[in-house]
C-alpha cells in the first residue's frame, strides 16, 4: 500500500503534481476519457464556425500531463516482501476449498491474482461465473453433493447484492457457503470513480440478517482468524452462510510482522455438533416405545449418508412409518416404512427431525379467501397426539427474516444436531423398549409394507395418466429421463418448478447423492446454478449429475450454462419447459375468482404477467450458444427416449448437456 | 376433529341440495354440450393450471378424466367450493362452459394402465 507520505493531498494535486500511482490509473483512465470527450464536444461545436482552422482529432498530451505519464516517479513506496493477499492464499489453501466460482472484480483484483499465481489456480481453483447469485448457488449444489463448501467472491456492494438472494436460499436450506466480499473501506485513499461507488462502511449489513456470522478484518493475522473462524462456524451444524468483508488495502499491502513474527494461520478443528439433552433424549424415547403408532417425520436430519442408515436404524427398530419431507434423501424411498405425508392422521406421538415447519407438518392451510382472506387452518393430527422435536435451526434464530414459520406447541423439544442426536435416541428406545410390545410392533410392521404396497399402485396409477400426451406429461417426462439414467451412479441434483413431485415419488432413491433436494429459501433462480455446482462435486466424485430444470429458473442467470461449459462441468439437464410461472398462474386465477373477475389472458395462457409465450424462448439454442450439446423442442412423449440417450452419451463424454422438453403445467 | 367432522357432513349435505338444484338447472343450456368448444373454455378458463390439459391431474389439482364425475357433482363443486380450489361463478364461467367442458372431459379416453408401461414397473 502506499504510505500517506503527504497530508491534505487535494484531488486536483494528486492528478497533476504526482506521478499515477497504480490505484489511480483508473482514475486516471477515467479522466483522460472525460478529456477527450470534452475536447470532441469542443470540435463538434467549432466545426460550425467554418472560418476556423481544422483541429486534429486526438490533441496531443500537455507538457505537464506528459511528464507525468512518462517521467521517472519520486519513490512514494510500494511495499516490500510477501503481498497480503499471496498470505491470504495460504490461509485459504489450508483450508482445503477446491473451487472458487466467482465473478471478477476490482475489489478484490489483488487476492484473485495472488489465487492464479502465486496460487498456481489449484485448490482453489477460479471458477468464471457470469453472476453472482450463480457464483453462490453453485456453492449450495456443491456442498450438498459433497458436504464441502466453496468459497466465492465479490464486489462488497453490488457483487454482494446480485448474491443476495443465493445466500438467503442458502441460509434457508442451512448451507455454508463462505462469501468474501471486496471493499476499498478506507475513504481517504479509496480510488475515485467506480472503487467509490463500489464501497461502503459495512458491506455485510445486507446480508446479516441471513448469515451465520460475518466479520471485517483489519489487519492479515485478523483476516487468518476470521477465515478459519468462518470456515469454522459456517460448518458447525446448523450448518449456514458466513461473509468477510475483505478491504482493498489490506490484499494489496505486504505482509508486516505480528508482534515480531509472520502471522500465523490457525489449524481448522471440527467442532462437534451439539447433541440432545439426555434427559429429553430419554423422555422421547419412552413416548416412542409407548405410542400405538409413532410417526417420525425428517427434512434435513440426514446431513450425510451415515444420518440415512440411523434413521432406518429408528424407524426399524420402532417400526415406525417415515415421512421424508425431501430438503435432503433422508429416508430410502424403496423401504416399506417410507410413508406419504397423510401418514400423520393416526400417529399418536410424532417425531420431528430437522423440520422447516412443524406447524405445516401437522396442521392444514387452505387459500380459499375466507377470514378476511386469511384463509382457513385445520389440525391434521388427532387431538391428543404429542410432538417431540430435535431441530439444530432452534439454536439459530434471527428476527427480521421469519423462516421460523408459524408457533407450534412441542412436548419435547432438543435444540440439537439430529443426526448426531440419533445414536443416543436409538439406544434409548432400545433401552426402553418392553418385551410385551414386541409383537405389537411387529404387527404394525406388517400393516405398513401392505399400505406401502398399495401407496406405490396408486402413485403409478396417477402417473399414467395423460402418458401419451402433448405437452409431454410430468410422470412421463420424469420416468423417460430416469429409464436413461438408471444404470449409473446417478444423482438427482435438482428439480425446479414443481413436476408433482414425481420424482420422489416413483425413482428408487435410496443413496443420500441420490436427491440434494431444494433451494430453502424458494428463491427462482437456483435450479441452474446448483446443479452445475451440484455437477462439478459428481464430476469428481464419478457421479452422473441429472436435473430438471424449469424455464422460469433458467433464465434469471442463465450465463451460469456458459459456466458449465467452460469448466467442463458435465450435466444433464432435462428441461420442464410448461412456458409460464406457474406457481403464479395458479394465484392470480385464484384471486381473479375469489374477486368474480374474468381474468385477463391477452392472448396467453396464463394471465398477464405469469406466461413466458409469445415469442417462445429457444433454450436449447440458447443453451448451444454457450457451448452446451443441446436438442428440442420435444412435444412428443416418443422422441423423448432417443434423445435422452444421445444426451446421455455426450455427459458420459464429459460435457454438459440440455433438452428442451415441452411439458405440461404440472 | 370432531369439529371437522362435522363441517364436512354439512358440507355433503348441501352438496346433495345444491346438486338436486343444478340438475334441472344444466339442462337449460342455449345448445348441446360439445366436446370442442369444452377444450377450449377448460384452456381459456385455466382449468388445465392445476387439472392438466387433459384433466389428469397432479400435485396441484385432482384428476378430472377420464370417466369424470357427473355434471350435477361438478357444477355444485365448481359453483360453491370453499376448498383448495377457487369457485367460478357464472359470470366467470356460464353453465354452457360448464357443461361443454364436461363433455371434453367425457371425450377423453382412457389411457394405459400403469402395468401395461414398462416405465412404471
Amino acid at each position: 500500500m502506499t504510505e500517506p507520505k503527504q497530508q491534505g493531498h487535494s484531488p486536483e494535486s494528486r492528478s497533476t503534481d504526482v506521478p499515477l500511482a497504480r490505484r489511480g490509473f483508473l482514475g486516471g483512465v477515467l479522466a483522460s476519457g472525460a478529456a477527450a470527450a470534452s475536447a470532441a464536444a469542443t470540435l463538434a461545436s467549432s466545426s460550425a464556425h467554418a472560418a476556423e482552422p481544422a483541429k486534429p482529432s486526438a490533441l496531443p498530451p500537455s507538457a505537464k500531463g506528459a511528464q507525468a505519464e512518462t517521467g521517472i516517479p519520486p519513490d512514494l513506496g510500494h511495499g516490500q516482501g510477501m503481498p497480503g493477499s499471496d498470505f491470504m492464499v495460504d490461509v485459504i489453501k489450508s483450508l482445503d476449498i477446491k473451487y472458487l466460482p466467482s465473478n471478477c472484480a476490482s475489489s478484490f483484483r489483488a487476492l484473485h491474482e495472488s489465487l492464479i499465481d502465486y496460487g498456481g489456480n489449484t485448490k482453489p481453483e477460479f471458477l468464471t461465473c457470469m453472476h453472482e447469485e450463480s457464483a453462490v448457488a453453485m456453492g449450495h449444489g456443491y456442498f450438498k453433493a459433497s458436504g464441502k463448501p466453496l468459497l466465492t467472491l465479490c464486489h462488497g456492494t453490488v457483487g454482494l447484492q446480485h448474491a443476495s438472494m443465493a445466500i438467503y436460499n442458502a441460509w434457508c436450506d442451512r448451507v455454508p457457503v463462505i462469501v468474501v466480499g471486496g471493499n476499498d473501506l478506507d475513504a481517504a485513499y479509496r480510488p475515485p470513480g467506480v472503487p467509490t461507488f463500489h464501497a461502503a462502511q459495512d458491506i455485510n449489513a445486507m446480508v446479516r440478517d441471513y448469515t451465520k456470522w460475518d466479520d471485517t478484518p483489519v489487519s492479515l493475522q485478523h483476516f487468518s482468524q476470521s477465515f478459519v473462524r468462518a470456515y469454522k462456524i459456517a460448518m458447525t451444524p446448523p450448518y449456514g452462510p458466513v461473509a468477510i468483508s475483505l478491504d482493498a488495502a489490506l490484499q494489496m499491502a505486504p505482509v508486516h510482522l505480528h508482534e515480531g513474527k509472520m502471522p500465523y494461520i490457525p489449524k481448522y478443528i471440527p467442532t462437534s455438533p451439539p447433541q440432545g439433552d439426555s434427559g429429553a433424549v430419554k423422555e422421547a424415547a419412552k413416548m416412542l416405545v409407548q405410542a400405538n403408532n409413532p410417526v417420525i417425520v425428517v427434512d434435513r436430519a440426514a446431513r450425510t449418508p451415515e444420518g440415512v442408515g440411523l434413521l432406518v436404524q429408528l424407524a426399524e427398530l420402532l417400526q415406525a412409518k417415515v415421512i421424508d419431507q425431501g430438503s435432503r434423501m433422508n429416508f430410502p424411498k424403496t423401504h416399506y416404512l417410507s410413508a406419504p405425508a397423510t401418514a400423520i392422521a393416526n400417529a399418536d406421538v410424532i417425531i420431528g427431525m430437522e423440520l422447516s415447519d412443524f406447524w405445516a407438518t401437522v396442521n392444514a392451510y387452505t387459500d380459499n379467501n375466507s377470514n378476511d382472506g386469511h384463509g382457513t387452518n385445520a389440525s391434521r393430527i388427532k387431538p391428543q397426539t404429542k410432538l417431540i422435536s430435535i431441530n439444530s435451526v432452534d439454536l439459530l434464530t434471527k428476527s427480521n427474516y421469519q423462516d421460523f414459520q408459524r408457533f407450534q406447541v412441542v412436548d419435547v423439544q432438543m435444540a440439537a444436531d439430529a443426526q448426531t442426536t440419533l445414536p443416543s435416541l436409538i439406544e434409548a428406545v432400545r433401552s426402553a423398549m418392553p418385551a410385551d410390545k414386541k409383537d405389537l410392533i411387529a404387527k404394525r410392521g406388517e400393516l405398513q409394507r401392505k399400505a406401502y404396497e398399495e401407496d406405490k399402485v396408486r402413485t403409478r396409477t396417477a402417473a399414467a395418466l395423460g402418458w401419451n400426451e402433448s405437452p409431454i406429461s410430468t410422470a412421463r417426462l420424469v420416468m423417460e429421463t430416469f429409464a436413461a439414467v438408471k444404470n449409473e451412479d446417478w444423482a438427482l441434483v435438482a428439480s425446479e418448478g414443481n413436476v408433482s413431485n414425481w420424482p420422489t415419488r416413483l425413482w428408487p432413491m435410496e443413496k443420500h447423492h441420490h436427491w440434494l433436494g431444494r433451494s430453502g429459501g424458494y428463491g427462482v433462480g437456483y435450479g441452474a446454478p446448483a446443479s452445475v455446482g451440484a455437477a462439478l462435486a459428481n464430476r469428481d466424485l464419478g457421479r452422473f449429475s441429472v436435473s430438471i430444470q424449469s424455464d422460469g429458473d433458467l433464465m434469471f442467470a442463465p450465463g451460469v450454462l456458459w459456466t458449465a461449459a467452460k469448466h467442463k462441468i458435465p450435466l444433464l439437464s432435462v428441461m420442464h419447459n410448461n412456458r409460464g410461472y406457474h406457481q403464479e398462474v395458479m394465484h392470480v386465477q385464484r384471486l381473479a375468482n375469489f374477486r368474480n373477475r374474468k381474468v385477463n389472458l391477452d392472448g396467453d395462457m396464463g394471465p398477464v404477467g405469469t406466461s413466458i409465450e409469445n415469442p417462445d424462448i429457444q433454450y436449447h439454442e440458447l443453451a448451444k450458444s454457450m457451448g452446451w450439446w443441446a436438442k428440442g423442442p420435444i412435444k412428443d412423449p416418443a422422441q423423448l427416449a432417443s434423445a435422452l440417450k444421445e444426451a446421455v452419451a455426450v455427459v458420459k463424454s464429459g460435457h454438459p448437456a440440455l433438452l428442451n422438453v415441452w411439458t405440461q403445467p404440472r | 376433529m370432531k369439529n371437522n367432522s362435522r363441517i364436512s357432513k354439512f358440507n355433503a349435505a348441501v352438496l346433495l341440495a345444491l346438486m338436486a338444484c343444478l340438475s334441472s338447472h344444466a339442462m337449460a343450456q342455449a345448445r348441446a354440450p360439445s366436446a370442442d368448444q369444452g377444450k377450449q373454455a377448460f384452456v381459456k378458463n385455466g382449468c388445465w393450471g392445476c387439472h392438466g390439459f387433459v384433466g389428469q391431474g397432479g400435485i396441484a389439482g385432482p384428476k378430472l378424466a377420464p370417466e369424470p364425475k357427473p355434471i350435477e357433482y361438478i357444477q355444485a363443486f365448481v359453483r360453491h367450493t370453499r376448498g383448495t380450489m377457487p369457485p367460478y361463478s357464472e359470470k366467470i364461467l356460464s353453465n354452457q362452459e360448464l357443461v361443454d367442458i364436461h363433455a371434453y372431459l367425457k371425450s377423453i379416453p382412457v389411457g394405459p394402465d400403469y402395468k401395461s408401461i414398462p416405465l412404471l414397473n
